[in-house]
């Protein structure tokens, strides 16, 4: 019986994917575990593992195919002792059904080919009866290729879970080498804990539980790790009184008698920050190699947390809309990502992100910045505390704030201006809304 | 001392590791001086390695032609001339000698004749003939190479007692030889004087011959070596050590018995030491030698900015091919050349030129095993190589050993016909850091011995398919 490989599901959004590579030939044997293709989707380069021994059979989606939808069976593949007529028969007997359609012509031909051996003995299998094989998937840099490595310096960070790509080689033309790999794990505290598990693991599992890393997880741990590590952050913090944010706030929504709108603090923060953003476009940016992209548009992602990560929705010109309606589109986005309907046009391309941990009880924080975003803001809880007005001392509401810049696009003083345009908008919220 | 001449680079030494740092420097565009006070080519190629070589080859050649009967060819009356050996033995020096001087001519590289030594941090002086000429340097690299050691109460004469030198240049063959020490070039003098039927006796202090070697390749070698009629002292010591009027006494005692004999002439070949007396190291402070041995890092820099030291001076192992990669590593560094790493020392090859020859890089099992790697190993025997049955040579092994998490091959050991030749293939698979998986997968040509670097793989992974 024929195992079919379909088009993984990548993230609980995705719905089509591009094969952008197939590594193994038709007629190869592959084990289980051995990376087959390579599949594009609109965030990143995936590997697709074999979970299954037998021979690579035939390819039904070509390399290069765009748009590929999720559970399209792109490839079969042969148990140990089947012969490579079983599947021109699963095939045949399948072909109504539109997940196996094959895509190549040449395998039709083979097909017409394979109906003129009359010895042929056919042998028609019920389509629900196919064995169905989940293709497991994992996290690839887009750069995979371009990186050179030595046979054992691939193999041992395979062992160690590491993304070559994070390594820099010493060996001739850069070359990835085994001291390169241990020089990282040396310096890599992370990886160091990593290598410890895995070690830890092979004495003895019953000191903790393994949790296998969701996609979501994988991504925000390549991300972070590769902003942090390529990003140079710098931290700038003020501290805004919300006294009149506070009874401003009060006062609108008592004005939403019939329920159509309730103000948080947050919206306020994400106003104040696109009304800042137009004032001081340097921070709405992006580094690239070139050139700094400067964007026209202001849409700012706002994380939001997760049972199992994390993820930013984007408020789409904010500049541009009224507090209410950025409160009830936060709403809707914050409901959908708890029940995972986000839309990834509801949470790609935002240009600036906010970060609050006010509702935990965080007084302050730093964020580490979402590439390729110039920059974040981390907001704190608004309190009361001491303060000193006009010399004396007295009790404010006062929320503290910091702005991560990547200093490549954002320089101390042009961060410095954003910070105090903000904290001048949310000091004095009416003055945003004019 | 009117004669100065200021030179980016001038290298002490036109051994192996001086000469090759010249035509590097040179090639790299740097104002190079080289200063020899002897014949360039060093040891190696004056008094070592190629001169042994030439000796050993008409050993060999007379061993085979002494055992040419099972090739269904006969022999008879078949003579050496000790005199024309050496002749040809001192010829290939001089034609190789020659090729070393018209190297450096032509990368247009000075070569200073007389006795050089640093005058200060950027100054050589040499002494040719009592005339001193002065060399600036804005750098200096000492590679002034090693001698061979003696002991506290036997030291090298020349004419009962010799040193490589010395052993190299016999008058006439001796009747019986003492060998102590059975290091390669212990053992390479043992095989070229026992294969001229010289009575040689082998005494080493430690408990196997060429410790060096896997456990293993020892064994093999010393079953063969008796076998061929040498007689091995392991773990013994040499007592009541006595020159006499036309033999010298010694007791070679080991923990077991006290053997007394009687020997016609003593090699001694119990080690190297660094040159490193009348160099001038006294001017410069920051230079420090330990054991004989200029201390230098990874890059062969001595405390001194901008003096370095390579090769035999820097310390073991004494082979020309270290020495001669080092200095290419230092000149490319002083050069300033960007991703130049560190010679990486498991991956030196070492060859001895005996009878059978013997091959290894890496490390041994039990130096595996004492680093804490859990260990693959692979062995293939001679026997069974269609080659080397072809060839009437079925003595040796090819042995492997891999670390079983990794698949790195971290050592490989050799004995038998011309594995010397044979090793570099696996110099190449841990340059480039090859897995057992790239070996396996490496088509090798048939007939030939390397078939059984692929076995011994192959083995070390349970996979062998002749034996």
């Amino acid at each position: 019986m024929p195992i079919s490989i379909k088009m993984p599901a990548l993230s609980p959004t995705m719905e089509e994917g591009s094969l952008s590579k197939w590594l193994v030939r038709e007629g190869d044997k592959v084990l289980a575990g051995d990376v087959i293709a390579e599949v594009e989707t609109d965030k990143a380069t995936m590997e697709v593992e074999a979970v299954e021994d037998g021979i690579f059979s035939k390819i039904l989606v070509s390399e290069g195919t765009q748009s590929v939808p999720v559970n399209k069976v792109i490839a079969l593949m042969l148990e140990e002792g089947e012969d490579q007529d079983s599947i021109e028969e699963f095939y045949l007997s399948n072909s109504k059904d539109e997940n196996i359609k094959p895509e190549n012509k040449e395998f039709k031909e083979t097909k017409k080919a394979v109906n003129q051996i009359p010895e042929l003995e056919k042998t028609i299998y019920p389509s629900n009866n196919k064995k169905e094989l989940p293709a497991k998937v994992v996290q690839i840099d887009q750069g995979l290729n371009k990186t050179i490595a030595s046979p054992l310096a691939r193999r041992m960070a395979k062992q160690a879970s590491l993304d070559l790509n994070l390594i820099s080689g010493s060996g001739p033309r850069g070359r990835i080498i085994k001291n390169d790999i241990l020089a990282y794990i040396d310096k890599s505290d992370n990886a160091k804990e990593v290598n410890n598990i895995n070690k830890n693991f092979i004495k003895s599992s019953e000191n903790y539980t393994e949790i296998p890393n969701s996609n979501m997880r994988k991504i925000i741990a390549q991300r972070l790790t590769q902003s942090k590590q390529e990003v140079p952050h710098f931290y700038l913090t003020v501290d805004c009184v919300i006294n009149e944010l506070l009874s401003l706030r009060k006062e609108l929504n008592n004005r939403s008698k019939d329920g159509k709108f309730k103000l948080s603090i947050n919206d306020f923060v994400i106003s104040a920050v696109a009304q800042s953003l137009a004032k001081v476009p340097e921070t709405n940016a992006s580094w690239s190699e070139k050139s700094i992209i400067q964007y026209k548009n202001i849409d700012i992602s706002i994380a939001v947390a997760l049972e199992d990560g994390l993820i930013t929705p984007v408020i789409r010109d904010a500049n541009h809309k009224g507090l209410a309606e950025i409160s009830n589109e936060m709403k809707d986005l914050i409901h959908k990502a708890n029940n995972n309907k986000l839309m990834p046009e509801d949470y790609k391309g935002g240009t600036f992100s906010i970060s609050n941990l006010g509702m935990y009880g965080i007084k302050e924080f730093s964020a580490v910045i979402n590439p390729p975003q110039g920059a974040i803001l981390a907001v704190g809880k608004g309190e009361e505390r001491a303060v000193v007005i006009d010399g004396a001392l007295s009790v404010a509401n006062v929320m503290t704030c910091t702005l991560s810049c990547d200093h490549r696009v954002v320089d101390g003083a042009v961060g410095s201006k954003f910070l105090t345009q903000f904290k001048e908008f949310i000091e004095d919220p009416v003055s945003m809304m004019l | 001392m009117t004669d100065k001449k200021t030179y980016d680079l001038v290298i002490l030494g036109g051994g192996p590791a001086g000469y090759v740092a010249a035509i590097r420097a040179s090639q790299l565009g740097l104002r190079t001086a080289c200063v020899e006070k002897d014949n360039v080519g060093g040891i190696c190629l004056n008094w070592g390695c190629i001169p042994t070589k030439a000796l050993l080859k008409s050993a060999e050649v007379f061993h085979l032609i002494s055992n040419v009967d099972k090739y269904g060819i006969s022999a008879e009356n078949i003579k050496f001339d000790i005199e024309k050996i050496i002749k040809r033995s001192r010829d290939v020096s001089k034609k190789l000698t020659k090729g070393v001087n018209y190297l450096l001519k032509k990368n247009k590289v000075d070569l200073i004749k007389g006795h050089g030594k640093i005058g200060g941090p950027n100054k050589l002086l040499v002494d040719q003939n009592n005339k001193v000429i002065e060399l600036g340097a804005n750098n200096i690299i000492l590679a002034t190479g090693a001698r061979s050691r003696n002991l506290e109460n036997i030291k090298s004469d020349g004419v009962n007692i010799w040193n490589y030198k010395h052993a190299m240049l016999p008058d006439k063959l001796p009747s019986s030889i003492l060998v102590i020490g059975s290091g390669a070039i212990g053992v390479e003098f043992a095989t070229f004087y026992n294969a001229f039927n010289v009575d040689v006796t082998i005494v080493e202090l430690q408990n196997r011959i060429l410790p060096v070697e896997d456990e293993e390749v020892s064994d093999f070698a010393k079953k063969i070596f008796k076998k061929s009629g040498i007689d091995i002292h392991c773990g013994s010591n040499i007592e009541n050590f006595k020159i006499n009027k036309s033999s010298i006494s010694a007791s070679i005692v080991s923990k077991e018995n006290k053997i007394s004999k009687e020997f016609d002439k003593v090699i001694l070949a119990v080690g190297i030491q660094g040159n490193v007396e009348d160099i001038g190291l006294e001017t410069v402070s920051k230079i420090k030698i330990n054991k004989s041995h200029i201390e230098v890092d990874e890059f062969y820099r001595t405390g001194q900015d901008n003096i370095f030291a390579i090769g035999d001076v820097v310390g073991p192992p004494w082979l020309a091919h270290k020495a001669m990669h080092e200095a290419i590593i230092c000149v490319e560094k002083i050069a300033n050349i960007k991703n130049i790493n560190p010679l990486d020392s498991s991956n030196i090859p070492g060859c001895t030129y005996s009878i059978p020859q013997i091959a290894s890089i890496g490390l041994t099992e039990s130096q595996a095993k004492v680093n804490g790697y859990d260990i693959k190993v692979g062995r293939f025997p001679f026997k069974a190589n269609g080659k080397a049955i072809a060839l009437g040579e079925e003595e040796g092994f090819i042995k492997t050993i891999f670390d079983s998490s990794t698949g790195e091959l971290i050592g490989a050991h050799m004995i038998g016909t011309d594995v010397t030749e044979l090793i570099q293939g696996y110099s190449i698979a841990k340059n480039i850091e090859a897995t057992e998986e790239d070996l396996l997968h490496t088509i090798f040509p048939h007939p030939t011995l390397s078939e059984m670097m692929h076995e011994s793989v192959l083995d070390a992974f349970g996979k062998t398919l002749h034996i």
